[in-house]
């Protein structure tokens, strides 16, 4: 049976190249990065290497911008609790994101609102993109932080940043962006988009799972989240993750160099994919169709339930995601889905596909030859899809 | 999160789908802004349930919890079939994970909305026999009736 891993989205495979880069430091140079000997200043020098190769692909200034941390929950962490923590002191309590951000940095958020923040959760309209009117309208006195991400994880839709970026520049606002799905995917370049700090994480670039990045503009100080020894400039105290630095930092190299050919590839299979999936009868895409990541698809089929339709894929060797509720273990759907305006019943329906460099277009035949099947029988026996029909 | 090979069977072959066209009894319980309906047909030929058919939306545990309810009624007297409860689905497929037990509290409603149809049918008032039917066991502040 054809094995189709259509959820890059979720993760991608290790890239073997990566894998060697990597295999020095998980064997033979294993040592801390702080001892003095020579393996541990030859991991040392690798990882102050990785840190100028990351700085040079996303236009850092300085090398001493990149810290590099466990992934991407734990950056948007830093970047939202460290600067709210810093600027609280100076009574500013006010923080602006969006309502269908990662919950790495909703539910942080949350926890700042616990902590007497007042937080504005700006719409993402029916495409899935915030407008950067509506952030400068959102800025207050007291806004500490502006944290809008640049894709969206579930429906792909890349933001309006440089535009953003500028707004808070000009109002003296920081503005941090998730960046983990857009890296190595679009062109970023954190000094033109004026970006105040910036999380990513290797794993979504076919690099390592457990190794991330902060990058923080020189000037602004975020205060610790991690505290112990005096690693990363005694900002993230923590032994270095040498192979997953090393690891990153190849990975986004290699991201970065095949990036337009890589989206040449996959916006054609996509938007095959799209138009085919949008022949089986009252079906929709989520997100808006030309401004999204060229590897992502998120659709809904209505009368169907998205966790059925996920395992009948894969028991036709497809892997893919779906927001329904319940995939999440909740009782709600996305909130992403959500957020764009589809009511529950619809979002319970939907199918995440995500492509990356490994998948082809005989993978968008194969997709294609199987989702309108399943769907098909799946509605064969939905008392939904029955109510569906009857009202129409 | 794991489903045993019992669910997935039932899954991937569901058994007793579909209507009954001249059904004793249809039940139906569940919403589709939960993210899962059950309808059952039952076909009952003096006391005994002598078909069931099902007709679901909703996940893999809605989908087996559905079918195993079916096989576990059909043949068995209305009097059995009123014993059935959500346990015995879930032992019957070796489990289901914490949060997929209230698929098996519908498919339990499921049946038991079905026997209610039946009765009333039959002119008799079924809430002394069958109990009360929970729609579902969601609380979930939509305002249905069993978040209240």
């Amino acid at each position: 049976m054809r094995k189709v891993y259509a959820d890059n989205a979720a993760t991608t495979a290790l890239s073997p190249k990566v894998l060697d880069k990597m295999m020095p430091y998980l064997t033979t140079v294993f040592g801390n990065p702080s001892s003095l000997y020579q393996i541990g200043s030859e991991a040392k020098e690798a990882v102050e290497e990785a840190r100028e190769t990351v700085a040079n692909l996303i236009g850092a200034a300085h090398p001493s911008e990149i810290y590099f941390t466990s992934g991407g929950s734990e950056s948007d962490n830093w970047a939202i609790k460290g600067v709210a923590a810093t600027l609280m002191k100076k009574g500013k309590k006010h923080i602006i994101t969006s309502k269908f951000e990662h919950h790495a940095v909703l539910h942080t958020c949350k926890a700042l609102e616990k902590q007497g923040f007042e937080v504005t959760y700006l719409d993402v309209y029916e495409n899935g993109i915030v407008k950067a009117e509506d952030v400068k309208n959102a800025i207050r006195p007291d806004t500490a932080l502006v944290t809008i991400m640049y894709a969206n994880n579930e429906i792909g839709t890349i933001q309006p940043i440089a535009e953003i970026g500028k707004i808070c520049r000009e109002a003296k606002v920081l503005f941090h962006t998730d960046a983990v799905q857009a890296m190595g995917n679009v062109p970023i370049n954190v000094v033109d988009d004026n970006i105040d700090l910036l999380s990513l994480t290797a794993h979504k670039f076919h690099g390592p799972k457990g190794c991330g990045a902060l990058y923080i503009r020189r000037g602004v100080r975020p205060d610790v989240l991690i505290d112990g020894g005096a690693q990363e400039k005694g900002r993230r105290a923590g032994t270095e993750n040498v192979a997953g630095i090393v690891g990153l930092a190849e990975a986004l190299k290699i991201a970065v160099q095949t990036m337009d050919e890589r989206k040449e590839k996959l916006t054609k299979m996509r938007n095959r994919l799209i138009d085919g999936l949008l022949k089986i009868e009252r079906s929709r895409l989520n997100g808006d169709r030309e401004n999204r990541l060229s590897g992502n698809i998120n659709m809904c089929f209505e009368g169907i339930e998205g966790e059925s339709l996920l395992l009948r894929l894969d028991l036709a060797g497809i892997s893919a995601s779906s927001g329904s509720a319940c995939t999440s273990g909740d009782l709600d759907p996305s909130h992403v889905l959500l957020s764009i305006g589809l009511p529950h019943e619809i979002a319970h329906g939907s199918l995440r596909i995500s492509f990356s460099d490994e998948n082809s277009e005989e993978d968008v035949d194969y997709i294609l030859e199987n989702v309108p099947k399943i769907v098909e029988y799946l509605r064969s026996f939905s008392p939904l899809w029955d109510k569906i029909k009857s009202e129409n | 999160m794991a489903y045993s090979e019992k669910v997935m069977d039932h899954f991937a072959n569901p058994r007793n789908v579909g209507e009954i066209p001249d059904a004793s009894g249809v039940g139906e319980v569940g919403n589709s802004k939960c993210g899962d309906i059950m309808r059952m047909y039952i076909k009952v030929e003096g006391n005994v349930i002598t078909d069931c058919k099902f007709k679901t939306f909703g996940c893999g545990a809605a989908i087996a919890t559905s079918s195993m309810a079916t096989e576990l009624i059909k043949g068995k007297t209305i009097d059995e079939a009123l014993k059935l409860t959500n346990k015995a689905v879930m032992e019957a497929l070796d489990g289901l994970p914490a949060v997929k037990v209230h698929c098996s509290v519908l498919a339990e409603q499921a049946i038991k909305a079905a026997l209610s149809d039946y009765y009333t049918k039959m002119g008799v008032d079924p809430e002394p026999i069958v109990g009360k039917i929970k729609e579902c066991d969601h609380d979930h502040g939509c305002g249905c009736e069993s978040c209240s």
